[in-house]
């Protein structure tokens, strides 16, 4: 008997190698690195390594040849999505890495826990901190957590989705149980998010075995076809779906699965929850969209009036709460998952798009991308407004910061008026994609919600505007003198807004050309 | 072979599971609970492995195995930290970040 060596595309797959292999060696660093030397390390490796992975990825996509089909033995589906989530999931892996390792702002150590295995308030803890030392294993963290990213939006069988959601949740619960400051809240915000996380794979999971019984397959295309053909009886099917859409949904952040996106918004390091506002929010989205139209297709009939439910609830609930925070980063948490909703319904919409116009699943990528640069920026000028116990995150204290620093005030005020869509910013653009992927779709009753719940989201941001400009600026709060480390995502968040509204054809053009999922 | 009993089975203890993690107060029951909900999908996915002749069904629990005990050292390392902090494991001292 012979056994065939399994194909393995190297070239094709080497992004994702390349994120995984420096991962691994962020690990060796902080075993074999002397101390002083291991920031300076890690910050060149993971610089290096996520730039190396995106020129890999330009490279592999620009083949003339096989840069398309399913890789690694049917594992990964490497198709247009594919490519687009990689490319933004790198872009802004890069930009909320920088802002981990600013160090300026608190006196010369980043804004993760000196050591975070001792008690807070503790001797140890004193010795730590007067020792300034730093946990740099949060830089390898990430990047496992970007790589297990990465596999998922690409996952072509359930199983590998299954994994590479551990791979990416896993480093994320402890991430954001490690804050130098406000200790309680990180390690609170830790346990509730590994908790409920853990519960929602254990769904997830389950679904997967469902839907496996009544195809007999964790591949998406033989799922598709069992659809078509079934052994046994549909209730096996809708259980399954149900149980994969709770897993899925809960990772996106939507109602009525949302209760652990503010707390742990609040309670993670403020580094960590700008990552984790794009960047799961990304790999989730595009898992979603990937099992819901090439494995469950053919079911689409049964899923969308249900989703169209939830999307609507999510944008309703987003909004209206987000009206009566009074924490920045809550209020950026609840604007998160109205962010959600809104994803939801060019979800629903489920169009392939007329010749020459967006698609949904090409809406869907330039809402993210546009949301994404003013997350990072949004998320890094948090980190920038302080006081004297650290980040000031109570809104009032944000009055009068237009006087204060006009430059950072405008730059906040343009990132949300990105994030109520007002036209000229990219947010105006993706909002105009995404409800027009939705109307194709039929579902223009959907279009009507979000359009209302987004001029009441407007009144959101408006307000965070109007306080920072014509209010009596707040006494003892200050601008933090911040290195190139953070000035970076905020520049560029807020260039790219921008030039994301006033030209998004080239854009556009690229979403929709590279939108056709691989069956 | 005929999975419904199988799936039955496993529909419960995924019921069991899931109740522990809504109404026990500890983390560690929670979590505990949160691990049989896993083993449920085990079963099922062994059961569908048999009643359909493949074997994907079979490796694919190993998988979640592995992924499990990933789990639990994250799972409890978690934990532990937050019971050092305030001697105790249950879910509703944890309740500094609710509004």
């Amino acid at each position: 008997m012979t056994i065939t060596a399994p194909t393995f595309e190297w070239l094709q797959l080497s992004p994702v190698l390349v994120v995984l292999l420096a991962a691994c060696v962020g690990i060796l660093i902080e075993a074999l690195v002397p101390r002083v030397w291991r920031f300076l390390a890690q910050v060149v490796l993971f610089e290096l390594s996520i730039l190396a992975a995106f020129m890999l990825l330009v490279l592999s996509w620009s083949q003339p040849r096989n840069s398309l089909g399913l890789m690694a033995m049917g594992a990964i589906s490497l198709d247009g999505p594919s490519y687009l989530m990689w490319a933004s999931l790198l872009v802004f892996g890069l930009l909320s890495l920088l802002v981990f390792a600013e160090r300026d702002l608190g006196n010369g150590v980043t804004a993760f826990a000196a050591s975070a295995a001792s008690v807070p308030g503790s001797p140890a803890e004193a010795e730590a901190t007067t020792a300034r030392h730093e946990h740099t294993e949060v830089f390898p963290l990430a990047l496992f957590s970007l790589a297990g990213m990465m596999v998922f939006v690409a996952a072509n069988d359930l199983i590998t989705a299954f994994i590479a959601l551990e791979v990416m949740s896993l480093p994320l619960y402890l991430l954001s149980g490690m804050a130098r400051r406000r200790r309680l809240l990180s390690q609170e915000a830790a346990l509730k998010y590994f908790l409920l996380g853990a519960l929602s794979s254990a769904f997830f999971l389950f679904g997967v075995a469902l839907v496996y019984g009544f195809s007999g397959s964790f591949e998406l295309g033989a799922i598709n076809d069992a659809i078509a053909n079934p052994v046994y009886g549909r209730g096996l099917l809708y259980t399954g779906m149900a149980f994969l859409a709770i897993g899925l949904l809960f990772k996106i952040g939507a109602v009525p699965f949302h209760n652990w996106v503010p707390d742990v918004y609040v309670g993670a390091p403020t580094p960590v929850t700008g990552f984790m506002a794009i960047c799961t929010k990304l790999a989730a989205v595009g898992a979603t969209v990937r099992v819901f139209y090439v494995a469950l297709g053919a079911e689409r009939w049964s899923w969308q009036p249900l989703l169209a439910v939830v999307a609507v609830l999510t944008m309703a609930l987003g909004v209206v709460v987000a009206l009566t925070q009074t924490d920045i980063k809550r209020l950026l948490a609840y604007s998160s998952i109205s962010h959600a909703g809104f994803i939801l319904v060019a979800v629903v919409g489920a169009t392939a798009g007329a010749q020459g116009r967006v698609n949904s699943f090409g809406s869907i990528v330039f809402y993210l991308i546009a949301y994404g640069f003013a997350t990072v920026a949004a998320f890094a000028i948090v980190t920038m407004v302080r006081d004297s116990t650290g980040e000031a995150h109570a809104i009032s204290s944000w009055a009068g910061l237009g006087r204060k620093n006009p430059l950072l005030a405008g730059i906040f005020a343009l990132l949300m008026l990105s994030f109520a869509g007002i036209p000229l910013t990219g947010g105006f653009i993706g909002k105009w994609a995404v409800f027009s992927a939705a109307w194709q779709g039929g579902y223009s009753w959907l279009v009507i919600a979000a359009v209302a719940a987004s001029l009441v989201a407007a009144y959101v941001y408006l307000r965070v505007i109007v306080l920072m400009f014509f209010s009596e600026p707040v006494a003892g709060v200050a601008v933090g003198r911040a290195s190139g480390l953070t000035w970076v995502p905020v520049a560029l968040g807020a260039a790219l807004s921008a030039y994301l509204g006033l030209f998004p054809g080239p854009l556009l053009d690229l979403v929709t050309s590279a939108s056709t999922f691989l069956r | 072979m005929s999975p419904d009993n199988y799936l039955y089975l496993a529909a419960i203890l995924f019921t069991i599971g899931t109740i522990g993690v809504m109404i026990r107060r500890n983390a560690l029951v929670a979590f505990m609970s949160v691990e049989l909900m896993l083993n449920a999908a085990n079963l099922v996915m062994v059961a569908f492995a048999l009643a359909r002749g493949g074997l994907d069904g079979q490796v694919a629990t190993f998988f979640v195995m592995v992924v499990a005990a990933a789990e639990v050292v994250v799972g409890l390392s978690i934990i532990i930290t937050i019971y050092r902090t305030r001697r105790s494991t249950s879910v509703d001292a944890a309740n500094l970040l609710k509004l």
